[in-house]
């Protein structure tokens, strides 16, 4: 059968490019780290703007190893979370009507475009003044970050779903809620997920933003209280951390990705 | 009535009614004009804004800022993009690497461009810069990888140079999703200098909100963030209609 001998042949290739293609990321990192290094120790620029990696590493290590961390964290992962729920709600009520009524999408279309390009940032001192100056405003923020992707990717995804699904719903006579939860929630499941991905990364900006210009909790709290104590390499390792917390939680959800 | 004029006038009654149930909620008391300033102050905030210079003056900062930063990002980008594109072993060693920089929130590093750039325009362009280059980057890698082979095969066939194959047929075929990535590059840009802006009190619209939110005039302040959606969206839908009107047909 074509199939087994072909499988055996690709699997190879695949494998010999996949060992260059590691040595160039190799050979990449390995780069990137000598030059930090070099300039770090350079002393070209001011001492600890570039801070050496050992500094970064023992800062990081220290880091993980604080509870305080850990409260940290624990208040900005409730505030995206939560945001995010509600953003993601939201984001997915609105969407399928603007997907599902061509009219009322054609409508709006322009003041979402706006909004939703427009940096949500700016719209921190409206919840601030809203929801006060604490954890509200931020889950505010997040919720409203969240809200835009999911709203355009949900509506993109309405508008792809066969109609025959649509036509069948309607003439079993289902209600409007009938309608979302059997017919367009089921049939947009990937759509759904991209939705998440989008929606949480921008949920995680959100917050961590609001919390960087005015809080007295979270990790961008953190950040910015060791900024201005001008503590540089305790500041890079609280935004690896964050970093890999971000780009973790983004791994996690692609893998939930159906396969159909 | 054609479809589109329908839909425009939906719109706008929709805008309308929302603006009329705020300004009645807030009337009513339901809402504090402290929270959500009244639609009818709207107008003389935003007049009050223009008269202090509080507009046209940071409205070029603001987009100066972002022709510079994506013009920085074209320089870099495209050059990169189309070596990425030379060399295919880079390319499929890196792809992966610049999509996830591209999900990444690239903005939260700017303390760190704080302390090596200091508060100014350098940080400013810096963060316009890292958000407009990745997409210029992947889509002008995607561009060359696009290029119809057979054009290239008709090059080959007229014996031209590498070097005249890639300026007679493949940068000219490339162009119309070169540019794609310098529209997207140049939003991406726009967006977080104006983020930007906001977080470090400094440079042009994004300063104006937090400004007014300082000064109490929330009127003042929520011109200021309309404006700043006004100028978002304009800008979205004049560059799209830019890119239909110069792709060839």
């Amino acid at each position: 059968m074509a199939e087994t001998t072909l499988t055996p042949l690709s699997r190879g290739v695949a494998a010999g490019r996949g060992v260059s293609t590691l040595r160039i990321r190799a050979l990449t990192l390995v780069a990137i780290l000598a030059a930090w290094e070099l300039l770090a120790r350079s002393g070209l620029l001011y001492e600890d703007v570039v801070p050496p990696l050992e500094k970064v590493a023992v800062a990081f290590v220290h880091l993980l190893l604080s509870a305080e961390t850990y409260r940290h964290l624990g208040v900005t992962a409730w505030e995206v979370l939560t945001g995010f729920a509600i953003g993601f709600a939201a984001g997915v009520a609105f969407g399928v009507p603007v997907g599902a009524q061509r009219f009322f999408g054609a409508a709006v279309q322009p003041y979402v475009d706006g909004f939703a390009t427009a940096p949500k940032i700016i719209f921190l001192p409206i919840v601030m003044l809203a929801f006060g100056t604490g954890i509200g405003s931020k889950v505010a923020l997040a919720a409203l970050s969240a809200f835009f992707p999911v709203a355009i990717n949900t509506a993109a995804g309405v508008r792809q779903i066969d109609p025959v699904f649509v036509r069948v719903g309607r003439s079993f006579r289902l209600t409007p809620l009938q309608m979302m939860f059997r017919i367009y929630l089921p049939a947009m499941r990937r759509s759904l997920v991209t939705s998440m991905r989008l929606g949480f990364g921008l949920a995680v900006i959100g917050c961590l933003l609001a919390e960087i210009k005015f809080s007295n909790a979270g990790l961008g709290h953190l950040a910015i209280e060791h900024y201005n104590n001008f503590r540089v390499p305790d500041l890079y390792a609280v935004l690896i951390l964050v970093f890999v917390l971000a780009v973790g939680a983004n791994t996690l959800m692609a893998r939930m990705m159906p396969r159909h | 009535m054609s479809r589109r004029l329908a839909t425009t006038l939906a719109g706008l009654a929709g805008v309308a009614a929302v603006a009329v149930a705020l300004e009645a909620t807030i009337r009513a008391g339901w809402i504090s004009p402290l929270i959500i300033a009244p639609p009818s102050s709207f107008a003389r905030a935003f007049a009050k804004l223009w008269a202090e210079g509080f507009v046209v003056q940071p409205f070029l900062l603001t987009i100066g800022q972002a022709f510079a930063a994506t013009a920085a990002a074209a320089l870099v980008g495209i050059p990169w993009g189309f070596w990425l594109w030379r060399r295919p072993e880079l390319g499929r060693a890196y792809e992966p690497w610049i999509g996830a920089a591209f999900a990444a929130p690239t903005i939260l590093l700017f303390p760190l461009f704080l302390v090596i750039f200091g508060r100014g325009y350098a940080t400013t362009i810096f963060v316009g810069f890292l958000a407009a280059v990745i997409p210029v980057v992947l889509k002008t890698r995607e561009a060359f990888l696009g290029v119809p082979r057979v054009l290239l095969a008709v090059g080959r066939s007229f014996h031209l140079s590498e070097a005249a194959l890639v300026r007679r047929i493949a940068f000219p075929a490339a162009v119309p999703a070169i540019f794609t990535g310098l529209r997207l590059g140049l939003i991406y840009a726009l967006v977080n200098i104006i983020g930007m802006e906001f977080l470090i009190d400094f440079g042009g619209l994004g300063r104006i909100v937090s400004e007014m939110y300082f000064r109490y005039e929330i009127p003042a302040m929520y011109a200021a963030i309309l404006l700043i959606v006004a100028v978002s969206w304009l800008f979205l839908a004049a560059l799209a209609r830019l890119e239909t009107w110069l792709r060839p047909r």
